[in-house]
């Protein structure tokens, strides 16, 4: 029985058969046309097949939201604009699989310059494009397979138009030959508590219908295990899950050590999640949302009602503000960026605030505002901080503002090395584990092809955040996490070991790092931590982990 | 030709749900609608694509037209479907607008 290893993203265990996500077919090549009115027919028959199947498909879907998208996609397919654009490009002579290609591909280039949005939709053109030329070419069309019975998903890599048709009752775990550990299939899956494992290039070869298992938590798929395997797995997942439902509690180790388990946030609408009222409060509210998509930056008003409303949900508990993480990558149409070569290296963060500092000004005396006669607890952090000058000038712009608590994140390996010297200047630390990885490592969060150096079990991260973590210790101030790393249940113990005070997290996440932490006392985490620092590699980190 | 000039008024811009609405309204209407920004090209609002494409944002001003009978009724009932936040409507009230009604 082969047993393959990937990354582990998402944990628990899952059997059952395995069926793949079918892959686009390729632009077959181009055919003369002789019989335009029947390529012109061939070429509709193809558009309406494809609304047809996603009307099918929203119609079978449970997910309203999900639902409302297919008909949106139906929409596009049924776009009279489409077809007659269609029709003009079988008269000059393409067949049909080519007219519809280069007809979405002129959509395709609006979208993408247009930016913002539209280029966010030119995935769903392309899967258009794939499920219409599938049609004409006679082969099935891309997509979730649905075969009937509950199945484990295998992808090359998930992107989120396939994504959008997963129905989770059918669903048991998600495998994928690519993607990393902050890669769309990753996050999506810790969000719904299935158990994933990506970059297992081993799963190429097995058939459809065989039967696997997967744990999740350790990055291991059996291939071809037998019907008592797939029961025992069924039952031992139930078994976790009801677990994780028991009753909540603030976050602790065995021994009783507090360690604030805390809610990623991206807006007030986040708060209604079931999982955050488990939360003892936001470790990350992002704030970009409000900036997003916008000829202008918000007014003081707005922003202040949109800071409240959070300040409102999130009464009696901490709610720590990022301050505008925008840049070259994420760029504002009212900054007026110029492109850069290396936006990750570029003008983003914190540093937008060095050539005018009065759109930061304007956001921390609008969450000041909102703060106060509000009973929450606020926090205000910088992103990208590099030096502990660059921290000192923004804990003054806070103190200004009239803000009390005022910390950085640490994405920056200069920021971690120099811990204690930030420590000295700001109030908390606050490590951004998934750009901390990509500056660490040189690897781009983006490129699939990198994801092992981007494993937050790497012994070279875990150093990192231990060096913040001591610096923590040392001034009596707390050190949080708040990137993916802190929902990975078997890690939580060993980040404790580190000196890390609280973890911040997708709200569902957080009941299965509670249980975690539940069984470890804090001398039990140091010691794991010790371990995961010791071993070569995040595999064998993992192992000494879960050997401890 | 009849004509409105409003501003949208959806949070998400001429995009998303707010823009399946419109299309969907647009094409159920007895004339032909078209839609432009500023001088642009009028494109057909029953067409999803042209109208995505026209890249409109909240606040942005967008003209529309159609001539026949049933040309003000049918740029009426658009027009006002525009202006309103239809990302903040829940959806029973905008299925409704939706159908043209």
């Amino acid at each position: 029985m082969p047993e393959l290893t990937g990354v582990p993203v998402s944990p628990g265990w899952a059997a059952g058969p395995a069926y793949r996500l079918t892959e686009p077919p390729p632009l077959p090549a181009p055919r003369p046309v002789t019989d335009p009115e029947a390529e012109l027919a061939r070429a509709a028959a193809a558009l309406r097949a494809v609304a047809d199947d996603l009307m099918r498909r929203s119609e079978a879907s449970s997910d309203r939201a999900a639902a409302e998208i297919l008909v949106a996609q139906a929409m596009i397919v049924r776009d009279p604009v489409l077809e007659d654009s269609v029709a003009a490009e079988v008269k000059a002579g393409r067949d049909a699989a080519h007219a519809i290609t280069a007809v979405l591909a002129a959509y395709r280039a609006g979208f993408e310059s247009s930016g913002g949005y539209l280029a966010e939709r030119v995935a769903d053109l392309d899967d258009l494009r794939d499920r219409a030329v599938a049609v004409c070419t006679g082969v099935a069309m891309p997509g979730v397979p649905a075969p009937g019975v509950p199945f484990v998903l295998f992808a090359r890599d998930l992107a989120p138009a396939d994504t959008v048709g997963l129905d989770l009752t059918r669903v048991l775990a998600v495998v994928t030959e690519e993607g990393g550990p902050t890669s769309h299939t990753a996050i999506l899956a810790r969000s719904l508590g299935l158990p994933a494992v990506v970059r297992c290039p081993g799963i190429r070869d097995v058939a459809d219908g065989t039967l696997v298992r997967v744990d999740g938590a350790v990055g291991a798929v059996s291939v071809g295990v037998d019907e008592q395997t797939v029961a025992a797995t069924g039952a031992q997942e139930q078994a976790r899950r009801s677990a994780l439902a028991a009753p909540a509690g603030p976050g602790r180790t065995a021994d009783g050590h507090p360690v604030a388990l805390l809610a990623n946030i991206g807006s007030a609408r986040d708060l209604a999640d079931p999982g955050v009222p488990v939360a003892e409060g936001v470790g990350l509210f992002r704030t970009e949302l409000l900036y997003l998509d916008r000829t202008v930056a918000p007014s003081l008003e707005e922003q202040i009602a949109t800071y409240a409303e959070v300040f409102r949900v999130a009464a009696g508990r901490r709610v720590v503000v990022r301050t505008l993480d925008a840049g070259a990558d994420k760029p504002l149409p009212f900054l007026a960026q110029g492109r850069e070569p290396n936006p990750a290296l570029g003008v983003r963060g914190l540093r937008l605030s060095h050539r005018d500092p009065s759109m930061l000004d304007a956001q921390l005396t609008a969450i000041a505002k909102a703060a106060a006669g509000m009973d929450a607890d606020v926090w205000v952090m910088a992103p990208m901080v590099a030096t502990v000058d660059e921290a000192s000038r923004f804990v003054d712009r806070c103190r200004a503002a009239g803000l009390a608590r005022a910390g950085v994140m640490v994405e920056i390996p200069a920021a971690a090395l120099r811990a204690d010297a930030l420590l000295g200047v700001v109030d908390f630390l606050s490590i951004g584990t998934n750009d901390l990885s990509q500056y660490t490592f040189a690897a781009d969060r983006e490129c699939g092809e990198l994801a092992a150096l981007l494993d937050p079990w790497q012994p070279a991260l875990l150093d990192l955040i231990g060096a913040c973590g001591a610096a923590g210790a040392a001034a009596g101030k707390p050190v949080g996490l708040c990137g993916e790393a802190g929902a990975d249940p078997l890690l939580a113990p060993v980040l404790v070991g580190l000196g890390v005070t609280s973890l911040s997290m997708s709200a569902r996440a957080l009941p299965a790092v509670r249980a975690a932490l539940a069984t470890r006392t804090v001398a039990e985490c140091r010691t794991l931590a010790a371990a995961a620092r010791a071993a070569g590699d995040p595999a064998a980190a993992r192992a000494a982990v879960v050997n401890g | 030709m009849p004509s409105r000039t409003v501003v949208v008024g959806s949070a998400s811009g001429l995009h998303a749900r707010p823009a399946a609405l419109f299309v969907s309204a647009a094409a159920a209407q007895p004339v032909r609608v078209t839609i432009r920004t500023g001088d642009g090209p009028a494109v057909p609002a029953g067409s999803i694509l042209s109208v995505l494409a026209l890249g409109a944002k909240r606040g942005t001003e967008v003209t529309l037209e159609a001539d026949g009978e049933g040309a003000e009724a049918a740029l009426d009932v658009l027009a006002d479907l525009l202006v309103r936040d239809l990302d903040q409507e829940p959806a029973s009230s905008t299925e409704t607008a939706g159908t043209g009604a």
